[in-house]
């Protein structure tokens, strides 16, 4: 065990791992990169379709199922299917294995986001909107003054759970030929070398939790009651429960 | 076919050559869900009991699991490949059973937490013990909470299974994988479309349990 580390420290050691082709800064730069173009396509066809379901209070059904296939999907034969596809199209087919990840990705990270919105939104007090109503706010007004920034907390709480989601499944990106941090362990399984398999999986699952704690840092920040001291709340399920608590506490 | 080069889209006669090997993935599949979905409930349970028991083990307890919840899968397996090898039962079982912890103990834990108080104080009235109560009062009413975590930890490892293949255990990853080494459609979408099969008969089962086990929900609903 003790010698093992001791072989996992020596690769650490190597600046060529760092620097080199296959080196660990460039995987990783491929890694975050792809993370956050799947994260930003995903947030921009989830968000303003569940901002505005939430708003109108239609749509619950829609959330319910969009969880629950998110759920049942699994996402490496989701790359796998997409895989072939995107070969058959001149615009997809490289770099290779990009897109079949990006879509898998984008795939992965819709549904948390959307169902974290959507509650968000239809979660805010109805007492606070007719009141927004009440002083002559106009829907966008309310929507942009009110509900939004009340939703925030929970937008960001969907924002993380698919960033996190995302940062670690990114790593299959290697089995169809994108090099990511996957690289490492998809190398490392073929090779039988355990040593790389476990640098791979070790700097994945830091840059997982690096995710989650950042963001959950931002998803308190954003909220605007957080003086109040509510406890913090993560997960489609536990929404409303925050916003239930959040209506039970006078606002200002 | 006319042309020798073009494939179709999808080549149907594949499903029916391979059939046996679908029943035996399916089997597989199966079994190391079942597996470490009853394994997970049985540790979750545990866990739990001891969190209902010291309200201070409840924080440790969901951190520590959570901390779990949020390594990925496939680090997990690098974590214990150098430990039990690389094609092994064990690797996979314990990724897959570490994955059910924590949604499997905040539904048990928010379960029983959730019996109303009158309800306890009620059956202590009857002069009940604290064990009698858990037993037939407490879980029971904390059963739908209970197998809601099972709906949502069955599903979640059915679709984690299929990356089990990585690490040489069977299931239908095997089809996935090969799908993209050969770049088949056909296969790797077999695969994939039995994999969400299977969690939606699954999930539609439980929650068939979930009516059957909790038959005073099902009069109420029905009025």
């Amino acid at each position: 065990m003790i010698e093992f580390l001791g072989e996992v420290a020596a690769w650490f050691a190597e600046a060529e791992n760092w620097t080199g082709a296959r080196g660990l800064l460039p995987l990783t730069v491929a890694h975050v990169s792809l993370t956050l173009v799947a994260i930003s396509s995903a947030a921009v066809l989830a968000l303003p379709g569940a901002t505005y379901l939430g708003h109108m209070g239609r749509g619950g059904f829609l959330a319910v199922s969009v969880v629950n296939i998110g759920r049942a999907l699994p996402t490496f034969g989701v790359i796998g299917v997409l895989f072939p596809i995107t070969l058959s199209f001149p615009v997809t087919q490289s770099p290779l294995g990009y897109w079949a990840t990006l879509l898998a990705m984008v795939v992965l990270a819709m549904p948390p986001m959307f169902v974290n919105a959507y509650a968000g939104i239809r979660g805010v007090d109805r007492s606070h909107v007719e009141a927004a109503r009440g002083m002559g706010m106009t829907e966008q007004q309310v929507l942009a003054k009110v509900e939004l920034p009340l939703a925030l907390p929970l937008v960001m709480a969907g924002i993380r759970t698919a960033a996190v989601a995302v940062v670690a499944t990114v790593t299959l990106s290697a089995w169809v030929g994108y090099n990511t941090l996957g690289a490492y362990i998809f190398v490392g399984f073929a090779q039988r070398d355990d040593v790389l398999v476990f640098v791979g999986g070790l700097v994945v699952a830091l840059l997982a939790i690096i995710t989650d704690v950042a963001l959950g840092w931002v998803e308190r920040r954003t909220d605007p009651l957080r003086r109040r001291r509510i406890p913090r709340q993560d997960g489609a399920a536990s929404g409303s429960l925050y916003h239930q608590e959040l209506s039970q506490s006078p606002l200002g | 076919m006319i042309l020798g080069q073009e494939r179709p889209f999808i080549e149907w006669d594949w499903i029916s050559r391979n059939i046996d090997e679908i029943g035996q993935a399916t089997v597989e599949h199966f079994t190391h869900t079942a597996l470490a979905v009853s394994i997970g409930l049985v540790l979750s349970f545990g866990l739990s009991l001891a969190a209902l028991r010291w309200r201070q083990a409840y924080a440790p307890i969901t951190w520590v699991t959570g901390v779990l919840y949020t390594i990925p899968s496939i680090a997990l397996f690098t974590f214990l490949v150098p430990i039990f090898g690389l094609n092994s039962l064990l690797t996979s079982q314990i990724a897959l059973v570490s994955y059910t912890l924590l949604i499997l103990i905040r539904n048990i834990v928010a379960g029983v937490r959730g019996v109303p108080e009158q309800v306890t104080e009620a059956s202590r009235g009857m002069g009940m013990t604290d064990r009698r109560i858990f037993l037939s009062i407490k879980l029971p009413l904390a059963l739908p909470a209970i197998i809601a975590g099972v709906r949502v930890a069955a599903v979640t490892t059915i679709g984690l299974v299929t990356l089990t293949v990585l690490v040489g255990q069977g299931g239908y990853g095997l089809f996935i994988l090969r799908g993209i080494s050969r770049q088949f459609l056909t296969e790797a979408l077999v695969g994939t479309s039995l994999s969400v099969m299977m969690a939606v008969v699954v999930d539609t089962s439980l929650a068939g349990l979930e009516r059957l086990v909790t038959p005073w929900n099902r009069s109420a609903s029905g009025t």
